[in-house]
């Protein structure tokens, strides 16, 4: 980053000193569209804690309340003491699930990454594009009737196993970790580590576990998010008493239409958790974007 | 991120002696002749063993099941392409379709558009970078369910917040879940709100891309920024466009969770479904009319629908970026 950005200071310069014009001056419009941008994206959330901290009747009001009010304790109790909800077992199954999956989903990808990318065997390319095109293929839509089925016929439904199996299942993660492992372990590498006589498992231990793990992390933050908030197959084939966060929300609003204080807070408590692992993850998370963008 | 690379492999590739299976050139044994032909498929054998079960497996069974005709009592028919031929004479197939369609297009045509100015914007020498990069991808980390019960708050009728806006210049309110457009509206700013943001940064990442000389010498010839950005900026980002726009056909094609939400969390999709989206109506008709055939068969439509709406799009980008 430093590289890149000192030639554009000194451009800058240049460019004030030849008089032509700073093509990449920050202008009065570039300032707006970014201050509004900020303000938009913003403003959900932050209404999501108004509402949550007020009482119905003044988040009915008109005009509107614009600041937060005092009653967000009482309303998280509210959420975490109603009875259609299970909002705690919602909370806890969502850990469990995001967890488990983004553990299984990372080791799954750094294997297979580290075969696509270092390891020379017969079928490995059409392997590999097989994962690339079915990345192109709707599973969820696609897949629902039968693996509904399936889980029926395992006596799965209503288990966190219904929702845990399918998700493993993660063609992006061996897409990313095969790319990474390209960039980030060199052949000499591993070649020499095969001249000391280490076996493919001691590589991968020694070698490529060490080099990779800012992919890993990258591809980890992604997984749990998309876990954490996925909402469809989870509704399918998880019971009301036994939800995950998503689902939860769900049953609320599907139940107490207008209880919006009620509604909000359980909402805002479900966001909680991924604002805290963005804002201090943030740095990876965009970091990790753009050099998958500019790749894929 | 080359740091790491530099750093970490090299001090502790190499493996201790004690544990080295044999010497160089003392010859192979089976073990390491096992080692090096097995091994790569043992790495890859857990995605795969998945992929069989979660992926061939439910695909090739959804189109198998799109064959049978089921009904509520549990009794099963083999009725060949009956599934197919009664969705296309389904009108409420196709209203779903007409809403899928609509809201992707309303959604997908300004979100690309705001993405790259917002883009633009951001590629600009701005101070506090990272804080205004992670202003803007803000929303991705909001679920999806949490913005739609957000965003269908504000859009409520009588206490709405867009509703006291617009009443406060004088409009009359508008009941955005009763009719098509407003709903479709209502619920295409709920998809841009969540992912303009995220298609800006990834056009931010190719636009850094562009070498800068480009643009100083077309500078120099007296073009004007607009046209700077129309002449280099978008047709160097083609690739990119083509990788947000497939992956925005996906995801519009495939909508469900915003228009559920809306609804209080009922798949039907408004009084007359008049925004129940095709992933909505294959729920309906599976796990509401337990009619798995015919759910089946609208999935495999669904898919057609992605792999044609797919097309198009490419095809139209790499006609935008090759005129100009």
């Amino acid at each position: 980053m430093t590289t890149l950005f000192a030639p554009a200071e000194a451009r800058a310069r240049r460019a004030k000193a030849t008089g032509r014009p700073d093509l990449w001056k920050a202008t009065p419009l570039t300032k707006i569209v970014l201050a509004v941008t900020i303000i938009v994206s913003a403003f959900p959330i932050y209404w999501m804690v108004v509402i949550a901290s007020r009482s119905n009747r003044e988040a009915t009001d008109i005009p509107p309340p614009f600041l937060p009010g005092g009653n967000l304790g009482q309303n998280i109790q509210r959420v975490l003491t109603n009875e259609d909800a299970h909002y705690l077992a919602g909370l806890t199954n969502s850990v469990i699930i995001a967890s488990t999956v983004t553990i299984s989903v990372v080791l799954i990808s750094t294997f297979a990454g580290f075969a696509f990318a270092r390891l020379r065997f017969k079928g490995g390319r059409i392997l590999l594009l097989l994962v690339l095109v079915t990345m192109m293929v709707p599973l969820q839509q696609m897949g629902m009737v039968p693996l509904y089925r399936m889980m029926v016929s395992l006596e799965w439904i209503g288990t966190l196993k219904a929702v845990i199996l399918p998700y493993l299942l993660n063609g992006f993660g061996v897409f990313l970790m095969t790319q990474y492992t390209e960039q980030a372990v060199p052949n000499e590498l591993v070649e020499a580590a095969r001249v000391d006589g280490a076996s493919t498992l001691r590589i991968w231990w020694n070698v490529i576990l060490p080099a990779v793990r800012p992919g890993m992390a990258v591809l980890g933050i992604n997984t749990f998010m998309l876990t954490w908030n996925d909402f469809l197959w989870p509704l399918i084939v998880l019971t009301p008493d036994n939800p995950t966060v998503q689902v939860a929300i769900n049953s609320l609003n599907a139940k107490y239409g207008t209880d919006y204080v009620l509604i909000f807070s359980g909402t805002a408590l479900s966001v909680l958790p991924l604002i805290i692992v963005f804002v201090v993850f943030g740095r990876q998370i965009i970091g990790g974007l753009m050099e998958g963008a500019v790749k894929a | 991120m080359s740091l790491h690379v530099d750093s970490g492999p090299s001090t502790r590739a190499p493996v201790p002696p004690s544990r080295r299976h044999g010497r160089p050139g003392s010859g192979r044994t089976f073990l390491s002749w096992l080692d090096m032909k097995a091994a790569p498929y043992f790495l890859i054998s857990p995605y795969y063993l998945l992929f069989l079960l979660f992926g061939i497996f439910p695909l090739g069974f959804t189109l198998w099941y799109s064959l049978y005709d089921y009904d509520l009592a549990g009794t099963v028919k083999w009725t060949g392409l009956g599934n197919y031929s009664a969705l296309l004479a389904d009108s409420a197939f196709w209203n779903a379709v007409v809403n899928t369609l609509g809201m992707f297009v309303i959604a997908t045509v300004p979100q690309i558009l705001l993405a790259l100015l917002l883009a633009n914007a951001l590629n600009k020498r701005i101070r506090g970078r990272l804080f205004v990069r992670l202003g803007v991808l803000l929303p991705l980390v909001t679920s999806v369910v949490a913005v739609a019960v957000v965003f269908t708050q504000l859009y409520g009728r009588d206490w709405g917040l867009f509703n006291w806006i617009l009443g406060s210049v004088g409009v009359d309110p508008v009941d955005w879940k009763a009719e098509r457009l407003p709903s479709w509206l209502a619920i295409s700013t709920m998809i841009d709100w969540r992912w303009t943001g995220y298609n800006a940064i990834i056009f931010l990442a190719a636009m850094q891309t562009v070498p800068k000389d480009l643009y100083e010498a077309a500078a120099i010839d007296g073009a004007s920024r607009r046209r700077q950005f129309w002449q280099i900026t978008i047709p160097m980002l083609r690739p990119t466009m083509i990788f947000v726009v497939l992956n925005s056909t996906i995801g519009g094609l495939t909508l469900f969770a915003e228009p559920t939400t809306f609804y209080g969390g009922n798949v039907h999709g408004g009084s007359n479904s008049q925004f129940q989206t095709v992933s909505m109506f294959i729920v309906e008709q599976g796990f509401r009319e337990f009619d798995y055939g015919y759910a089946a068969g609208a999935a495999w439509l669904l898919f057609i629908m992605i792999l044609i709406g797919s097309l198009i799009n490419f095809l139209l980008i790499r006609r935008i970026g090759g005129n100009k």
